[in-house]
């Protein structure tokens, strides 16, 4: 009842005319702070709508795949699936044992020779390559073109250098890893090095500032400190090998296994991915259940493989 | 005296038993200069000599002529504004700029008449007896322990949990940390972390310690007591410091070296110069050079 009788009120006291004062402006400032036109935010809806789209398609595509296999494969679960091998008289039976066990064993000697080697490398190109020598700068820009080439290249260079050429190893599970290591190689290496230069020049300085030689600021400070990143470079590299099939075709690995492979038997040996590939293709409509089945048992150990990649930079990721 | 050839030995290598040896000599040094005779502040041994020292990154001077004396078991700063290439310097004494590989080093660092920087010293032996401690606290990622434990771990020192509880005790350290020496560094304070930087040097038994700005990123109270802890390690060691806070260098060092920007205005080159080298109370109070006087005062900088 006061604010129209306040303007032209003579008896009107000081603190009211501030207290009007004051809520005045406030009231502007709102107008001024929420008038957003309409178009701007109709656009800024469509922003959104568009950007969700995108990542329901990319979800979606992911969800189908997983769905349908389960769907399909759900009646092959079981135990079958991991201890019987492939059998064409009684199909329903049939399980992925060699196909499991060869993977395995690939990983493991991708992971023996791909660790070191990855390592090695790594430190050299951080700690010890001069980047002003051209060299240097070449094997650079060559490792990390090397992480993009197709696999199938890798298979012919398996092919052609290690099952047959100078290592002459024959169609071996052993050939097999080293395609696998030289594939994933350059991505070891990169993602080593990341891990090494995260470790901060003042930790090498502190050391070398010890009487520390270069050798062992290496060995007792970088090196430990970048395990994790290493550690979880390695994991990833090594989830690509599991899903790779084009390369192990070209270096030996047969579709149809009974058996469990060894490194360095010459009697044939398969891997996950390359049975999956034979049972989609076979006529028999519970080879492709066992397909769809092998393609959620892929999924399970991948997740497995990239959920302790997580775990385990999280678990020791060093706060500098 | 240290002799000249006994030095040559401990750059090539140096045997655990030979330390107890320099440190009964340091004591006998101290009780010396502690002898209450009007003596020449200049008389006693020095550590370093350098002669016309210049460093270089590439084809730009960094520092140009530096002849200066570092006295033994006395605390050295090097003051002047930022650029005058103080730390350049204090990195030329333990050989830390060969680091970087465009950085090169003109005239003689001699340490105990042997030059730093002749053909046959190993820098890697130049570390072990010249210490240092950088701006910025930079513990190991491990225990506490272990951060001291490291250096004698990797010189082959016995007795491990003896130098470092000593390590620890000399940095006014151990009080604080007895009951959680495996616990990470990383979970100290910035001025425990520093300290922690100076008991892991100490834990080595060096000869010379250098102190790249080494309260710079400390608060008042642990600058205070690493200020302390240098008044109390000039017994044993001699210290070389670098530091951007004149009233640090009036509290803790006996002498000061100023170093001012000069540059070349036609080429826009810019080095650090030696402008005056004294005692810390002379630099202060009666200083030769006018320049000196404007940074001292304030007047620039």
């Amino acid at each position: 009842m006061r604010p129209q009788s306040a303007g032209n009120s003579p008896e009107i006291s000081g603190s009211e005319r501030s207290r009007l004062a004051t809520a005045g402006a406030r009231a502007v400032t709102l107008a001024q702070l929420s008038s957003q036109p309409r178009g701007d935010r109709f656009k800024g809806g469509i922003f959104l709508a568009l950007l969700l789209f995108a990542v329901a398609i990319a979800l979606l595509g992911l969800v189908a795949i997983i769905v349908q296999a389960a769907v399909k494969g759900a009646p092959a679960f079981g135990m079958d699936l991991i201890t019987n091998g492939p059998s064409t008289l009684n199909p329903e039976q049939s399980g992925f044992r060699p196909a499991l066990l060869g993977t395995l064993y690939l990983i493991l000697g991708v992971i023996l020779l791909v660790v070191p080697l990855g390592v090695s490398a790594a430190v050299y190109l951080e700690e010890y390559a001069d980047r002003t020598r051209w060299w240097n700068r070449m094997i650079e820009l060559n490792v990390q073109n090397l992480a993009g080439v197709p696999s199938i290249i890798y298979g012919i260079l398996g092919l052609a250098f290690i099952v047959r050429g100078p290592l002459d190893l024959g169609f071996i599970l052993a050939a097999g890893s080293m395609t696998l290591a030289l594939l994933v190689l350059p991505t070891v290496i990169l993602a080593a090095r990341e891990a090494i230069r995260a470790v901060p020049p003042s930790i090498r300085e502190g050391s070398l500032a010890l009487g520390a030689t270069k050798w062992q600021t290496i060995r007792r400070q970088v090196l430990p400190a970048a395990i994790p990143g290493v550690v979880t470079g390695v994991i990833l590299a090594i989830s690509r090998a599991i899903g790779e099939t084009a390369p192990l075709l070209l270096v030996g690995a047969a579709s149809f296994v009974t058996f469990a492979p060894t490194f360095f038997g010459d009697n044939g040996y398969t891997a996950l991915p390359v049975m999956i590939f034979n049972y989609a293709a076979r006529p028999q409509d519970e080879f492709r259940v066992l397909a769809a089945a092998g393609v959620i048992m892929m999924l399970i150990v991948l997740l497995a493989m990239n959920s302790f990649a997580i775990w385990l930079r999280n678990r020791y990721e060093q706060q500098w | 005296m240290v002799g000249e050839s006994r030095v040559k030995e401990t750059l090539k290598d140096r045997a655990p038993e030979e330390q107890s040896e320099q440190a009964g000599l340091i004591q006998q040094i101290s009780v010396r200069e502690a002898a209450p005779t009007e003596v020449d502040p200049w008389a006693g041994e020095k550590v370093f000599d350098l002669e016309h020292v210049s460093v270089s990154y590439g084809s730009s001077l960094a520092v140009n002529d530096v002849s200066m004396t570092i006295p033994k078991n006395e605390v050295t700063a090097l003051i002047g504004p930022s650029g005058c290439g103080k730390s350049t310097l204090l990195r030329c004494l333990n050989r830390m700029n060969d680091l970087i590989p465009s950085a090169r080093v003109d005239g003689e660092v001699l340490y105990h008449g042997q030059n730093l920087y002749g053909s046959k010293v190993d820098p890697v032996q130049v570390r072990k007896l010249i210490g240092m401690v950088f701006q910025k606290p930079n513990p190991f990622p491990k225990s506490i322990f272990d951060n001291v434990a490291f250096g004698p771990r990797i010189l082959g020192l016995g007795d491990i949990d003896h130098r470092v509880e000593k390590a620890l005790r000399g940095a006014a350290l151990w009080d604080e940390v007895k009951d959680r020496l495996d616990d990470n560094a990383y979970g100290m304070s910035g001025g425990q972390q520093q300290r922690l930087c100076i008991a892991r040097t100490m834990a080595v038994d060096p000869e010379v310690i250098l102190m790249d700005e080494p309260c710079s990123a400390l608060d008042p109270i642990s600058t205070a007591k690493v200020e302390d802890l240098m008044n109390e390690l000039k017994e044993q060691y001699s210290i070389v410091i670098v530091t951007h806070n004149m009233q640090q260098a009036a509290r803790v060092s006996d002498k000061t070296a100023f170093l001012i920007v000069e540059m070349d205005a036609a080429e826009g080159n810019r080095w650090g110069q030696l402008v005056e080298y004294d005692e810390t109370d002379r630099i202060f109070t009666n200083p030769q050079d006018s320049r000196t006087e404007d940074y001292v005062t304030g007047k620039v900088g």
